[in-house]
Formats: structure tokens, sequence, C-alpha cells
């Protein structure tokens, strides 16, 4: 599926929502996940409007990964509503898990590849479980030509993840990613254990292709410069919910001690200082 | 998939040799467009793909390779506005893998043959350098005791030992009744049933118990060892312990020996006791010889050092197995492939080891006359 088509999905029948609501990537309700007496969500709501990058940010522990696992269906929520891409995610059949799963791409934060499997097998896993129709030949161009998009060098295919540095780890779990040509791609710190120099040549890998491909990204990130880099809109998890979810500019100003420390602190100063300079 | 959507080509009228695309370009509509394109006009001057309401990188992957096949200029390829951005990121590729050569022949078969024979010649070296490294860290350990990790050592006996007690002592009288079962029906012909007590203890004493345990302990053990140890070795674990000073032989091999050597012979004596009392089960209640006499005919025509035969070999066969599941779990290389091969491999050899070892040992007991 592609943006196009992904646009075109009308909004569930019966449903009164205004358009805004129908153009929503990801939309979550209420929320709720518990780890025995540890309650991670509480009532939280998230939206993710159909062709943005949205960063989702927060302290440690505050369940950011747990959400995309909830979102995913990794993790089944305590309670709540999940939907994705217009499909029911928690209580759908078969079919809605599966045209989810066909139209979501992820990476996961160590790249999560088969380490069996070289880098190319990797990227064909998705093409040969969901297009065993398509001649093996096919399969090996479309892992070649997602192995190039996603910056690493051609030989790279034939490599074993155990033979790659952490950056290109990273490159060959985007490759998988968008294997499948997905509309929706989940990222996971795809910054996190990278030098400054690899961290910014992969924010803006992520934007091309973001604005090439038309994705709608989800993205977990610690890395301040990355969300002024690349990120349309900013959600703040915290509380148990999501206090915010706005624009960068906006959610500086707001009043939430986090917020201000997390936004103001020296570091934040400092990637800022670096945007303005460079805008 | 509706006709709407499909992939199309038109040919323009007025222009012979170029053509109009639409529908959707997709990795769903991957084949239907392969099979439109196969029919193109001859020359190919211009395509028009403007008219393509749904693109991904799977169709601009065609279309530029149809393109460069009829040599046309980047600017005879025209795309829609929006489809512009995904056009420029994709580059054409081609499938350039060498052909695979098939291997057949003699030759091929010669060549396996050579390299498993030079693979098994290397893990020989290999077990028998980690043989002399397990003993030198071994002999340390008297001149530094205190490098001697006791809290793991009795947790890998309890682990290696002690919960195989049941599973060890189960089998043993199983077999031991199947030994008696087997040697009544043909000494019955004689009417020589009371041997039995003597096939039973020979048996036991000398060969069953100790093999029995320790091919259980393969099975069991030096799997558990290479499994646990090659996880660590995947996930640098053991790389983080060098680097803090810890020796991996003194936290993880020598503790899995040490156990291994002190549990192994403890179990062959419970398996000992096992195969004797399901020899003593099957005597009492299919052959009328009551346990008192049974016991009586032991005492009288057994001696210690069939036993002792059986015992003197558990100690090597602990080594065996704790060398080889701890070397095999060293060998580990990062992917979780490696961990399941390794594993096969330790109880394979564990297990083979271990037989041919007591086949020798019983030719050089019996050639000294023991």
């Amino acid at each position: 599926m592609t943006v196009d088509e992904l646009n075109a999905v009308p909004a569930p029948a019966g449903d009164e929502r205004s358009g805004d609501e129908a153009n929503l990537a990801i939309r979550v309700r209420g929320l709720v996940n518990r780890f025995g007496t540890q309650t991670v969500h509480e009532d939280l709501d998230l939206d993710v409007r159909r062709g943005e990058i949205l960063g989702v940010v927060g302290g440690s522990g505050t369940g950011k990964s747990v959400l995309m696992r909830s979102i995913l269906g990794l993790r089944t929520p305590d309670e709540g509503q999940i939907e994705v891409l217009g499909r029911d995610a928690r209580g759908g059949d078969a079919e809605s898990r599966l045209h989810i799963q066909r139209n979501t791409g992820v990476l996961f934060q160590d790249g999560a590849l088969f380490s069996s499997l070289t880098v190319g097998e990797n990227v064909q896993v998705p093409l040969k479980e969901h297009h065993r129709e398509l001649p093996e030949r096919w399969h090996y161009e479309l892992a070649l030509l997602k192995v190039k998009l996603a910056g690493l060098p051609a030989d790279a295919i034939n490599k074993l993840p155990s033979q790659l540095s952490g950056g290109m780890r990273k490159r060959a779990g985007l490759a998988r990613a968008l294997a499948l040509d997905p509309p929706l791609l989940f990222l996971d710190e795809p910054t996190a254990g990278l030098d400054p120099i690899g961290a910014a040549a992969f924010d803006r890998l992520i934007k091309t292709l973001q604005e090439a491909l038309g994705l709608t990204v989800f993205l977990i990130t610690h890395d301040l410069d990355t969300l002024y880099a690349i990120c349309d809109r900013v959600a703040v998890l915290a509380d148990r919910k999501v206090v915010a979810n706005a624009p960068l500019a906006e959610i500086e100003k707001l009043d939430h001690p986090w917020i201000q420390e997390y936004f103001h602190g020296p570091r934040a100063r400092a990637a800022r200082g670096e945007q303005t300079e460079s805008a | 998939m509706t006709t709407d959507t499909a992939p199309q080509i038109e040919l323009d009228a007025d222009q012979p040799g170029s053509i109009r695309l639409s529908g959707r370009w997709t990795l769903h509509t991957a084949l239907q467009s392969a099979e439109v394109l196969r029919d193109l006009p001859e020359p190919l001057t211009r395509i028009d793909a403007t008219g393509i309401d749904q693109l991904d990188s799977a169709g601009v992957l065609q279309l530029l390779r149809v393109a460069h096949r009829a040599d046309l200029q980047p600017d005879a390829l025209q795309f829609r506005e929006d489809h512009q951005a995904l056009v420029s990121t994709i580059e054409e590729v081609a499938d350039d893998r060498p052909k695979k050569k098939r291997d057949l022949g003699v030759l091929a078969a010669l060549e396996r043959l050579g390299r498993s024979m030079h693979a098994t010649g290397q893990n020989i070296v290999a077990l028998a350098s980690f043989l002399g490294e397990s003993l030198v860290k071994g002999a340390r350990l008297v001149k530094e005791p205190r490098r001697f990790r006791l809290t793991a050592t009795v947790h890998q006996m309890e682990q290696v030992g002690l919960d195989a007690v049941p599973l060890v002592a189960l089998l043993s009288y199983l077999v031991g009744a199947v030994i008696a079962f087997l040697g009544s029906t043909i000494l019955r012909d004689f009417g020589a049933e009371i041997y039995v007590v003597e096939l039973v203890s020979i048996a036991f004493l000398r060969e069953f118990a100790v093999l029995l345990t320790a091919i259980v302990l393969a099975g069991r053990t030096a799997s558990a060892f290479t499994a646990q140890i090659g996880a660590m070795k995947a996930r640098e674990e053991i790389d983080a312990m060098r680097t803090l000073g810890l020796d991996p032989m003194d936290l993880l091999v020598l503790p899995r020996i040490v156990a291994l050597l002190i549990t192994l012979p403890l179990l062959t004596f419970i398996a000992m006791i096992a195969g004797l009392a399901g020899g003593i089960t099957v005597g009492a209640f299919d052959l009328d010889i009551p346990p008192q006499m049974y016991i009586a005919r032991m005492y009288d025509t057994m001696e210690v050092r069939n036993m002792l035969v059986g015992l003197s070999k558990a100690p090597v066969f602990a080594l065996v197995i704790g060398l080889i599941g701890c070397l095999e779990g060293l060998k580990v290389e990062g992917t979780a492939q490696s961990v399941g091969e390794r594993t096969t491999s330790s109880v394979v050899q564990a297990i083979s080891l271990v037989i041919i070892l007591d086949a020798f040992a019983a030719l050089w007991f019996m050639q000294v006359g023991w």
C-alpha cells in the first residue's frame, strides 16, 4: 500500500468523526498498561496524523517502548482502544492484523536482525513471506534496492549482522523495516548509540525517506537533536499519560516540570542553538 | 483487484513508440505490471508515467529498468510531480550474483571428506589443549585456593547431580530389570536361572551403571553447559568478565568440571544400586529367587574390584563431558544458530567419546585381568 491509498482509506462507517480524526494513522484511546501493581499507562490518549514524523519523548521508565509494543500488538494492553491505519489493532480479526503487519515497518533498538541470516536475507524475509508469488530474483533486487536506500554499501548485503558496526546494523534494520514499502514506520531510538555525525546522517536519512515515500513515522527518541531536526510534532510521556502532543515550539512553552527541565536544560539549549545557527 | 486499479499501458496514437501508464504500480501489482510491460512498442521512445495514481519503490524499479533497456534519455521518462521525490531516491539495481556452482561428483565428495577430516583433527587438538589449560588452571587452584568458587561449584553440583538422581535411578532400575529378563530367558533352558544374579551384578557394576550415567549426563549436562556458556559468549558476557579481571576458566569452566567430577561417581553408585534393585525385583517376581537368596548369592560371587572397575571410569567420563560441554560453549560465535550447532555437537561428541573410551577400557581391564 502506498501513501495515496493510505490517505484514501475511508474512516470506518457509522463513526462520526471530524475530518481531522479520519486522517489519523494511529489513534489510541484510554490505554491502560499494568505490570503487576505498577501502572505504566493510565487512560492514555495519543493521535498520530498521517504523513507526519511524531517524536515520542519521556524519561526512562515512562513506558515509551511499552506504548510502541502495545500499538504493534506485541503486548496486549489491560484496557483501551488502539486503531492503526483505521483498523482495530486490539480486538481485530486476523485479516486486520495482517493488514497492519503488512503496512508497518519497525526498527527495533539494536536492529533486531536475525543473527543467522545475512543482511540481504534479513531484508528478504518480509518479501518472501508476504509476496511469495514474485520470483526469487526480484526478492533479491528489491532487497538490494532497500539496502542501498538505507545508505549501506552494496557489498553489505552478503554480511552477517555480527560483522556490521552498530550504525550499519541500524541501517540494515531500517532496510528490513522498509522492505514492503510500508506507509507507517516505527523507530525505537534510531540514533541511540551512534556517533553525532552518524546520528545526524541517520536523521537526514529518515527525513529524506519520509518525504520521498510519504511515510508516517512514530519515533521514540532521547536525542534532542533528532527532535529539533526532523520531528513535525512531539508527544511527551509523563505521569502515565501523553501530557502534550504538539509542535516543538508549543511544547517548549508548556508549564510542566519535566518538560521545562527537558527542553530548557543545557543539552536542549545546545541542540536548539545548533538548529537556529544552521537554519 | 478491480480493473481500474490494475497497471495499464496505452499506446499513443499520434506518436509511435510513446506509451502512457496508469493504475497502481506497486509491490502488490508487480506481477501484473511485469505482464503488461512484456509487449512494448519497438522502438520505445517515451514513457509518460504521470497517469499513475499509486507508485512505490518496486514500481519505480521496474520502470527504470524498462527505460534502461530501451536506452531512453532521463527526460523521456516522466513522473508525476509528487512521485518525483521517490523516484530520485531509487537507484537501479540488478541481480549480479554469480551463478551458483553445483557440487557434484567424486571430487566434491572427496573435498567434503577432506574438510571434515581436517575439522575433526582440529577439534581433537582444541580438546587436548583445553584439557591442558583446565589442568593448569586446576593446579593453580591448589596453589591459590582463594580462586576456587565454592558457591558456583555447589550450585552446579545441585543442577548436575542432585537434580539428575531420579532420572538416573529410574533408567538404571529399568535397564537392570531388562537385563535380568533377557538373561533369564536363555538361562532358564539350562535350569541356571540363579546365574542371573551374576549377570546383572557384573553388567551393572562394571559397565552399565557408569555408562548409563555418563550418557544421561552427556545429554543433560553437556548440552546445558554449552548453551549457558554459549549464550554468555554471544552476549559478550565472557569478554566483559575478562575486562573485569575475572578468568572465565575460574568462574565458569572449573566449577562445572569439579561439580561433574564429584557428582558423576556418586550418581554412578546410585545407578549401580538401582540396577541391582531392578535385578532383584525381576528375580523375586519372575524367577522365584527371594531377595534374601539373591543378596546372599551376590555376597558369595561378587568381588569389590568389579565395582571399583566401574567407579574408576566415572571421573574420566566426567572430565570428558565437562570439557566438551564447556569448550563447545566457548566456541559459540554471535549467532543464535551457532548456539544450536555447538550444543548438538557437544552432545554428539560427549556421547561418542564416552562410549569409545568405555570400549577401550573394557578391553584393557580384560587384558590386565581385573
